[in-house]
């Protein structure tokens, strides 16, 4: 894995209107959905990105392939600024950025020949003659584990895994250099996940894919990506590579999800209890002060309650380990230790 | 599936028109509606047929010596009307209007709501809102008084009555077409499209049209019946085609001062409108649910799934 850097986020900052109130007591308020996200992709790994529903994952993900404009803040693309950039401008990167979609019925237009589906990127960026183009469409079939002469058939006549099949034989027809995988496996049985993602990770090494994985599901991302992202309320909370973040997790939100993933062997090494949070995640519309996790956290002190913490490497994590946290968990430490507070109360 | 060689897959439609080709209600609507069409195409053949042309006034024979029209018989096979001529011969002429008028007028209809309804779907915001509020006026026309006007003014025609037709019919299928266009604009396929780099235009055409197009040809179906009865209203009331060319409309006004006389007048125009605005509603509602067939489960298995 080289450090070449592929993509950065600069705190990117993604804002909804929301209309509430009465018809005439209008408020006019912002759901921020992303709230601050900087991030860099290194060029030929897999990233994975990991939260709770509704934290914000999949506006970053729309965000980073400029499917929804930013509110604030910079997406660079191999070091060109596309936080701006207009439909025209964009068009070249959307060659070299592409995403696979979370659900594989939705993805596909179900009145339209699967063959055209997948030809889609060559005829609106202009390449090839439709001859060419119908046996690189059938290539890239052939590549994706497709019957070639199912070219003709339409999105009903196949299921869920061979859709993401063809959801991920549109997304690579261009050879792009960054796909955004939007929790591409969640929709589909566990058997046909495995195929997919050994599916992604074979297309990773043949064509020097770099990947943004997004899941909500713990052990697919630890099983996919060289480093984790942990996002709570739109922001990140804690990034390591994944060996790291598995092992040597820091920030109690991070501690909480790893101890609610179910263990296969009882005895497997893991914190002695899943660790309940109480509660829902606050509303992104009414944010907590300070760090956003507090109102939640067993560690919660005075601080946490008034100071947002910044996402830093401690000292010994080495830099590719980051933790946005004022009390971080040490080595061996786990949530039960530390004595409640009276924040929480 | 079988999974033998011919690999080519049977799209969404040919999957409906296989259930049209099931339905009985359809195959016997199709049959009356094509049973018209060859009648309208071949008029000239029934007037050459029975030696009459339909403006021929023939007030020797078609009329009895105090003036009233013949009815039935071997001479005119439906009689005659006030003025003598061949009522067979002018309902046969009369078809040809009927379905030009309600072809065409639906079918501009249901393009200007398709184009209309996919555009405002899709962008949203202002447009949205400024073709939204456009339609709403043209369904709040009163469309007979404004048509009657309208045909006044420029006088009446077959190109007038089609216009006017599909003028008022519109809206109704951009309405229709709009709110799906607007679901269809947060599928992921659209997103995908978009990711992908495709145009506004693009989106519209090859993404949202194929898969509105179930809905227009539903309305397209079911529009003809109407645009066919709109039609005889405009000629009943005078504004439609102008005599002496005939249509069902004013066969029907024609029929007005004899029907006391000669049931004949009335009952054929009459059923040969009904007949034909039945037949195309029983096709829309068969094409509606070859289309949608969890419409036609959900009525089947309703009540059954609930036990």
């Amino acid at each position: 894995m080289t450090t070449e850097v592929l993509v950065q986020l600069r705190d990117v900052v993604k804002e909804f209107p929301v209309k509430s109130g009465s018809m005439f007591a209008r408020r006019k308020e912002r759901l921020q959905a992303v709230a601050g996200v900087t991030l860099d992709l290194h060029r030929g790994e897999t990233l994975g990105l990991v939260g709770e529903t509704g934290c914000g994952k999949s506006t970053l993900a729309r965000c980073v392939v400029r499917l929804l404009d930013l509110s604030a803040g910079q997406v660079l693309f191999d070091g060109h600024d596309i936080s701006a950039a207009s439909h025209r401008e964009l068009a070249p990167y959307r060659r070299r950025m592409q995403m696979v979609f979370q659900d594989p019925y939705g993805s596909l237009n179900p009145r339209r020949r699967v063959g055209s589906i997948i030809g889609d990127p060559f005829a609106i960026h202009g390449i090839g003659e439709a001859s060419e183009r119908r046996r690189k469409v059938q290539d890239l079939m052939a590549l994706v584990g497709l019957n070639p002469e199912h070219y003709n058939r339409f999105p009903g006549d196949f299921s869920g895994g061979q859709r993401q099949r063809i959801g991920i034989a549109r997304a690579i027809a261009l050879r792009p250099e960054l796909i955004v995988c939007d929790e591409p496996v969640s929709a589909l049985d566990v058997s046909i996940q495995a195929q997919i993602l050994n599916l992604l990770a074979e297309l990773q090494v043949e064509l020097g894919l770099t990947y943004l994985f997004i899941s909500h599901d713990l052990s697919v991302v630890r099983h996919v990506s060289d480093r984790v992202a942990v996002m709570y309320l739109g922001r990140i909370a804690e990034i390591a590579p994944s060996e790291a973040l598995y092992e040597r997790a820091r920030h109690p939100y991070t501690r909480a999800l790893l101890s609610a993933v179910p263990a296969f062997e009882p005895d497997e090494r893991r914190e002695h209890a899943a660790i309940v949070l109480t509660g829902d995640p606050p509303s992104p519309v009414d944010p907590p002060p300070g760090c956003r996790f507090h109102p939640r956290c067993p560690r919660a002190r005075a601080r946490c309650t008034n100071e947002e913490p910044q996402l830093v490497s401690r000292a010994g994590d080495g830099p590719e380990h980051a933790t946005a946290c004022h009390f971080p968990l040490a080595d061996g430490e786990t949530l039960a230790d530390w004595p409640a507070s009276g924040i929480t109360a | 599936m079988s999974g033998a060689p011919p690999i080519r897959g049977r799209g969404p439609w040919e999957l409906a028109f296989e259930r049209l080709r099931q339905d009985r209600a359809a195959i016997a609507s199709a049959v009356t509606i094509l049973l018209a069409v060859v009648v309208a195409l071949a008029a000239p053949l029934v007037a050459h047929l029975t030696g009459h042309s339909p403006i021929e006034q023939f007030s020797e024979t078609g009329l009895s010596p105090s003036g009233i029209p013949v009815g039935p018989g071997r001479e005119f096979w439906l009689g005659t009307d006030g003025l003598g001529r061949d009522l067979l011969v002018r309902i046969a002429y009369g078809t040809r209007i009927s379905l030009l008028v309600g072809v065409l007028a639906s079918a501009l209809a249901v393009l200007m709501g398709a184009v209309v309804g996919i555009a405002a779907g899709w962008h949203g915001g202002a447009v949205d809102t400024f073709l939204s509020r456009f339609m709403d006026v043209v369904l709040s026309l009163p469309f007979l008084v404004l048509a009657l006007a309208l045909a006044a003014l420029v006088g009446p025609g077959l190109g007038v009555s089609i216009f006017l037709i599909a003028f008022f019919s519109w809206a109704s299928v951009g309405r229709i077409v709009r709110a799906e266009a607007r679901a269809i604009r947060e599928r992921e396929y659209v997103q995908a499209a978009r990711a992908i780099g495709a145009s506004s235009a693009r989106i519209m055409f090859v993404e949202m049209l194929p898969v509105v197009s179930a809905t227009v040809i539903v309305y397209a179906t079911l529009l003809i019946p109407s645009a066919i009865a709109f039609e005889a209203t405009l000629s009943f009331l005078g504004l439609g085609v102008p005599p002496p060319t005939p249509t069902w409309g004013n066969m029907l006004f024609d029929a007005m001062a004899y029907y006391k006389v000669a049931w004949w007048l009335l009952v054929f125009p009459g059923a040969a409108l009904l007949g034909i605005t039945y037949a195309f509603n029983v096709l829309g509602d068969s094409v509606r649910d070859a289309l949608d067939p969890r419409y036609e489960q959900t009525i089947r298995s309703g009540g059954g799934d609930a036990e």
